[in-house]
């Protein structure tokens, strides 16, 4: 049954801009993306919103919707009753245009980690690993980069002068799904988390795992296992020898 | 400003990568490993391309889940699938080559299901006679481009530091559309194009360009494509003077979700049927069995109990009618539901809640749980899915020598991935395009490295330059003109009702004249507001280019007078031998689009004797089958 919905969206670009009232029609099961859409189609032709797949699984249509980040394709109208619907772009990156904000922060961020390192006597279609051992860096790869968990992450939210040397969420996950993975022989991954991309100016507060569209459980799997073990190697002194001893730190 | 030469943003590169999906991606790690300077260029976010929607898997035949598998099963598969319209020579590399370029993915951080042995594991899936399909539940395209992503940073790495800058030498150039390629002397010379966010210029030099902009979904009102499928490739390379063949072949996939309306088409992974889902109608009737065609009788179970028996017995009971190629369930739930047996909201049932446990199905087919669950409100651990047809993929494109991807007819152009025809014929199976991308991206990178090694580019010169600047200009200098979304959705509508999953030819003439008036509309386009990140500007680009694929499509449809894999003709619903031997070929002549026939090439006997001839006999003239072969 289509009604008429009350949004407010937010128009401008690094300069100006401010929330713009517009009434448009929301039909039964439809997305904010949905409605966005409508309203670029019908009342503003050049309103910016970045979309892909629009099923949840490429991570492009990050916004803030009432608020909190959000995926707009996986946000039902239905969910806000009667209320205005308020679509602001994600506060910790600067706008580019409307609901468009510029994320290349995540980019730089995805240079500055080593990448995956395998064995080099390593010969292709010889690698044997069992599922659960793979199942752990799984959970981290099934991240979309939508960049919520970026985006909600106080450390950077309200802080632009800690984006130098804080890589966000998005990258600790990367950092562990690599530390965990059955076949990478880069050492000290987590020391190098801790020391060059800010690990330790996350205080756990869990906000991250919370937007996460995949449910990846963001602080318990991949933040506090890192924490706790560069925690142990950093003060254990016969662990601490025994990282610059073995092949691959923490393994005791 | 635009056409000032002194402010037009400026580049040179060896080898110019239109696409970041799945071939573009690995053409440029080819391309870059080869010593090149390589560009990349994205129409949206770097690691966003549609093959990230890409769910069941990647065909390869490594045999780890059954050691009878190899290459030639594969190549067979693959033939019969595309119901031998298929170039032969590209599913053979395809079958040969798939199981290195998966194993070569591991090397590169790739974390695929493994078997309890340790290695890859594969899954079930359409057309194919073994497990083939590596995959990573049911998300395995994000898999592939984010370990390609993460393989082309670690090239940058590698490049800082031996050179000192990350993008020395590969670049991405993330939201920036190419509006045209660009020759000099009847060859690449490069192309020119615009940055999404600021509208700005570019200019980009390069001897040779590699096409890898994916499908053409977007021509069309119901479909799993995202808002990139726009056929730019295609068009791109239509008005660059290559050719395109069998764009009358279009991949309606079975399954596409068809509730609430608003996520009509979003694909569901045909993993489901792989993982023993099961189609009924309204009755309840398990309604595959009556729709086996004659060729594939002897392969599939005509009942129930041998249907069900084959998920324990592979080796002695036929397939599940289920997992026939795409082709025929799309139209076997089109009748259903024509016939008036469909669910309420004109789509059939889809169930694997009686086969599987809640927590194998939550574990294999995770996304597709929280799709339904998140959007349908639909539980599929306990209840069926409504699920139709939706525009999936486009089995025609670029014509490409074989070996090389090479564009036909235009030296330095290669196109790869979806947006190169001939490797599917007239149906592609499930899990090849995933393999496809892999082997032609490669192919295409090391074509590319080496014709540049051996040629000089000329300057693009101002001319040239000038004419693709006026051309972005120009719908700015109109106004009160037509508009983009509007036209878009006429389109749609006319690709849908008129050259859709069952086609006539009084529609498909009907739809040749619509496509014609929308195309003469869509000159007087004109777009409300700045350059600075405007859709409204973005769309009217990408419609000249839906406008001139639906062109090309309408018109292979009309001429092909038989019914063969993604064509069906209810005028013609047979398969004429005849028609097997030809590819319809489409060429540009600046106004319109024109189709002419062509011989298919006929394979030689080392693939000819790898079937059995009374299959080929269903398929080919005797004449074909006494010949044994092209050699």
């Amino acid at each position: 049954m289509a009604r008429k919905i009350n949004l407010r969206i937010w128009r401008g670009d690094a300069t100006d801009g401010g929330l713009q009232d517009v009434q448009v029609e929301a039909n039964e099961g439809e997305v904010v993306l949905d409605v966005i859409h409508r309203v670029q189609a019908t009342q503003m032709g050049d309103l910016a919103v970045r979309w892909n797949c629009k099923a949840g699984k490429c991570g492009s249509c990050s916004m803030e919707i009432n608020g909190k980040p959000r995926l707009a394709c996986m946000t039902q109208v239905a969910t806000y009753g009667d209320e205005t619907i308020t679509v602001t772009p994600l506060r910790a990156f600067p706008v580019i245009k409307d609901l468009v904000t510029d994320v290349s922060f995540n980019y730089k961020k995805a240079m500055e980690i080593p990448a995956f390192e395998p064995p080099k006597e390593l010969v292709p279609g010889e690698a044997r690993m069992q599922q659960v051992d793979v199942e752990r860096s799984q959970e981290f790869r099934k991240c979309i980069e939508c960049f919520l968990c970026q985006d909600v992450c106080h450390v950077v939210r309200d802080h632009e002068e800690n984006k130098k040397s804080f890589a966000g969420p998005r990258f600790f996950i990367r950092i562990a799904e690599l530390d965990m993975h059955p076949l990478d022989t880069l050492k000290n991954r987590k020391r190098t988390a801790q020391e060059e991309h800010g690990l330790g100016m996350c205080n756990i507060t869990k906000c991250c795992t919370e937007v996460c569209p995949e449910h990846i459980k963001i602080t318990d799997n991949a933040i506090i296992p890192m924490k706790e073990r560069v925690a142990d190697i950093k003060y254990d002194p016969v662990r601490w020898l025994g990282s610059k001893i073995r092949k691959r730190e923490g393994i005791v | 400003m635009t056409t000032d030469k002194s402010a037009l943003e400026r580049y040179k590169y060896d080898v110019l990568v239109i696409g970041a999906g799945g071939a573009g991606l690995r053409a440029a790690v080819e391309a870059r490993e080869s010593g090149l300077r390589v560009a990349i260029i994205c129409k949206s976010l770097f690691g966003k391309a549609h093959t990230v929607m890409a769910e069941g898997g990647a065909a390869a035949s490594m045999g780890n889940a059954n050691s009878n598998d190899n290459w030639q099963v594969h190549f067979r598969d693959t033939m019969r699938g595309g119901k031998f319209l298929n170039h032969f020579r590209m599913a053979e590399l395809h079958a040969k080559e798939s199981p290195d370029r998966i194993w070569e993915l591991e090397m590169w951080g790739a974390l695929f299901d493994r078997t309890k042995e340790g290695k890859i594991s594969q899954r079930n899936f359409g057309g194919h006679e073994y497990p083939r399909l590596a995959h990573v539940g049911d998300r395995t395209g994000l898999e592939l481009i984010r370990t390609m992503q993460q393989k082309i940073v670690a090239l940058q790495q590698a490049d800082k530091r031996e050179h000192g800058e990350y993008e020395s030498h590969i670049k991405v150039f993330a939201e920036l559309t190419i509006t045209e390629i660009l020759k000099e002397d009847g060859k690449i010379a490069g192309a020119y194009g615009y940055w999404r966010e600021s509208g700005s210029e570019v200019l980009f030099e390069a001897p040779a360009v590699i096409i890898a902009t994916g499908g053409v979904g977007k021509t069309f009102k119901i479909t799993s494509n995202s808002w990139e499928g726009t056929g730019d490739g295609h068009a791109l390379a239509l008005k660059a003077g290559a050719n395109l063949v069998d764009m009358e072949f279009l991949q309606f996939h079975p399954t596409g979700m068809v509730w609430p309306p608003s996520v009509r088409g979003i694909l569901v992974t045909e993993s489901v049927r792989g993982e023993g889902g099961i189609l009924t109608n309204s009755n309840g009737e398990r309604f595959m069995f009556k729709y086996i065609p004659d060729v594939f009788k002897d392969k599939y179970a005509d009942n129930e109990t041998e249907a069900d028996r084959w998920y324990e017995d592979q080796d002695n009971n036929r397939r599940p009618p289920e997992l026939l190629p795409r082709d025929e369930v799309a139209r076997a739930i089109n009748s259903e539901v024509k016939a008036g047996r469909g669910s309420e909201h004109g789509g059939v049932f889809l169930d694997v809640s009686k086969r599987l446990s809640a927590e194998i199905i939550k574990k294999r087919l995770p996304s597709m749980w929280h799709q339904f669950y998140e959007l349908a409100g639909v539980d599929i651990t306990k209840e069926p899915m409504e699920v139709g047809p939706t525009c999936h993929y486009v089995m025609g494109g670029v014509e490409v020598e074989p070996d090389t991807a090479a564009a036909v007819g235009v030296p330095g152009l290669y196109a790869a991935g979806e947006v190169a025809g001939g490797m599917h014929g007239s149906n592609r199976l499930g899990g090849n395009s995933l393999s496809d991308l892999l082997v032609f991206g490669r192919r295409a990178g090391m074509a590319a490295a080496a014709y540049v090694k051996q040629t000089t580019a000329a300057p693009v010169a101002d001319a040239t330059v000038a004419a693709a600047a006026a051309r972005i200009e120009a719908p700015f200098a109109r106004s009160g003109g037509e508009n983009s979304y509007s036209l878009h959705a006429e389109l749609q509508e006319v690709t849908h009702n008129l050259v859709g999953i069952i086609r006539t030819g009084n529609e498909l003439k009907d739809a040749i004249t619509k496509i014609a008036d929308i195309r003469k509309r869509s000159t007087n386009v004109a777009v409300s507001g700045g350059r600075k990140f405007n859709p409204g500007f973005h769309l009217a680009f990408d419609l000249d280019n839906m406008l001139l694929v639906a062109e090309s499509t309408a018109k292979s449809a009309i001429g092909r007078e038989e019914s063969r894999g993604g064509h069906t003709r209810d005028d013609f619903p047979g398969m004429d031998m005849g028609w097997r031997q030809h590819n319809h070929i489409s060429s540009f002549d600046g106004t319109q689009v024109t189709v002419r026939k062509q011989a298919l090439p006929f394979m030689p006997k080392e693939l000819f004797d790898l079937f059995d001839v009374e299959e080929l006999k269903k398929y080919m003239t005797p004449d074909e089958v006494a010949k044994g072969g092209s050699n």
